[in-house]
């Protein structure tokens, strides 16, 4: 998108040029007429614009940096092909890569919605378990038998708030 | 009658008559599984096992039906399809691919599509609010036993960026065909599209327009919280509404003879045709639609064309009939259908009157 002249897609030269705007937000994509034809911006039963940001985003022309997701070896090159993820993981590997793209594509870059609290209990739960029975074997390895048996405390603690 | 619109002014029913379904869906993924797009085979079972526990004993699927993609046949894929229950793209996956409906097919879960999860209420009529409540509650049980792929700076993880954040995709199936005959659906696609919301034909991406049947959903999912987006929505929909409502009354205030002839000539080939295809079907089935909004036919026939919308495609017909039936035997079948269906359909009084 650096050259507005420029399509999104291809090399041809743009003129159909779409502006969507919400919340005060400007998004833009520069077409040319055949890329525009063929992704249906002139057909009444409509096109998303999402899914055009998504494939102008993935357009070769972009500097290429070799990123691996060390979870389930998804490269970026798949990326490109699919358009899709591989893992959960993937989001964190590849968050330079996607970042402009997120902000072009969404209203926001920071998720402000339902969040799943139980499940997020569950976890803090499991990590801090984690954590005290880590400093609990560290204690009785060291003989620092206090802290181990205050470690034992509060894993049972824990255990008993969160059911 | 005509004269006195009453459907066109009366806000509540002829928003019923407009907007012919609510459909809210969440897409979930488990946090430790690759997505069943980059999955080995193994992963893919492991996960729609894992999933579909806890989908079946949440309490709102009790009496569910719970089906294995692979097990069906085309046919029942297809009726499945056409009812608005599975995708077309789950409809088309490999192993390892299930779907669990409830009882009256208004919640189901679709497993290992692109997502783990892709969990979808559906509700007749304008009723955004009452189906994401529905959603929101059903959500909040199946994350209970879940482990949900989760980010609180991203929000929900899912394969695809343009669902991340929220994951969800609000949407209202809508008949608009004043907008279509009076060619300002182009112009209204536009300015939704400008708003932020995106139009598709009535079986979502790529599918087309048949009888006035758009589907308008959100197309952001990042950035805002659910019931804003559902808000924004909404009030789009209520102007297309409007905007539809105003198409009516225009076209009855400047060309209602073109108008009645149209539904007219839709009642007559309904009534005494022998070869329908789908498309034409959907066309006609339309009309008739609107001449039930405008008050030309019976307040109750309105189900019945809505029932003949889902009777009339390709894989309901066939599945009517227990067997794959070619096309051009289809069409045949389908025009014996609706001329059976019309034959007691009362002729309207008004047309006669006008004609």
């Amino acid at each position: 998108m650096a050259n507005p002249l420029k399509c999104d897609l291809c090399d041809n030269s743009a003129t159909v040029h779409l502006t969507q705007i919400v919340n005060s937000k400007v998004h833009k994509v520069d077409l040319c007429e055949s890329c525009a034809q063929a992704k249906g911006v002139t057909d009444p039963s409509g096109f998303s614009l999402s899914d055009l940001l998504l494939k102008a985003s993935l357009n070769p022309d972009q500097p290429e940096t070799a990123v691996t997701c060390e979870q389930c070896g998804f490269t970026q090159q798949d990326f490109k092909k699919h358009g899709r993820f591989g893992c959960p993981q993937c989001y964190e590997a590849f968050s330079g890569v996607i970042s402009t793209m997120l902000d072009t594509m969404h209203n926001g870059t920071t998720h402000t919605g339902k969040v799943p609290q139980r499940a997020l209990a569950r976890k803090t739960l499991y990590d801090r378990l984690t954590q005290l029975e880590g400093e609990l074997s560290e204690a009785i390895k060291t003989e620092r038998y206090e802290d181990a048996a205050r470690c034992r405390d509060e894993i049972s603690q824990a255990k008993q708030t969160h059911g | 009658m005509i004269d006195t619109p009453s459907e066109l002014t009366d806000g509540s029913s002829s928003k019923t008559a407009i907007v012919l379904m609510t459909r809210i869906r969440l897409a979930r993924n488990l946090a430790t599984m690759p997505f069943p797009g980059w999955a080995q085979p193994a992963q893919r079972e492991e996960a729609l096992d894992i999933c579909r526990a806890a989908v079946v004993a949440a309490p709102q699927m009790k009496r569910s039906l719970s089906i294995d993609v692979a097990e069906l046949s085309d046919l029942e894929k297809q009726i499945l399809v056409e009812r608005h229950l599975i995708s077309r793209e789950l409809s088309t996956s490999k192993g390892g691919s299930g779907a669990v409906i409830n009882h009256n097919q208004a919640v189901s879960v679709m497993i290992n599509e692109e997502d783990h999860l892709r969990i979808q209420v559906l509700r007749s009529g304008f009723q955004l609010k009452k189906a994401w409540n529905a959603i929101n509650d059903f959500d909040s049980v199946l994350e209970e036993h879940l482990d949900y792929a989760f980010s609180s700076n991203q929000g929900y993880l899912t394969a695809c960026p343009t669902n991340l954040g929220t994951a969800m995709r609000a949407s209202a199936m809508m008949h608009l065909p004043a907008l279509v005959i009076a060619g300002q659906m182009e112009k209204v696609a536009r300015a939704v599209n400008q708003l932020g919301m995106v139009v598709r034909g009535q079986f979502g991406e790529g599918s087309d327009a048949s009888g006035s049947i758009f589907q308008i959903s959100n197309q952001t999912t990042l950035g805002e919280a659910e019931p804003e987006i559902i808000k924004r929505l909404g009030s789009v929909l209520s102007t297309i509404v409007d905007h539809e409502k105003n198409a009516r009354a225009k076209l009855l205030e400047t060309d209602s003879g073109k108008l009645l002839d149209k539904i007219g000539r839709a009642f007559g080939i309904l009534q005494n045709s022998h070869i329908l295809n789908s498309n034409e079907a959907m066309n006609l089935l339309s009309l008739v639609r609107l001449g039930v909004d405008l008050g030309l036919f019976p307040e109750e026939k309105r189900s019945q064309v809505d029932r003949l919308f889902i009777e009339t495609q390709p894989g309901h017909l066939q599945y009517a009939q227990k067997g794959i039936i070619e096309p051009e035997k289809r069409d045949l079948l389908r025009a014996s259908c609706l001329r059976s269906e019309f034959a007691n359909f009362e002729k309207p009084a008004s047309i006669t009157d006008k004609n």
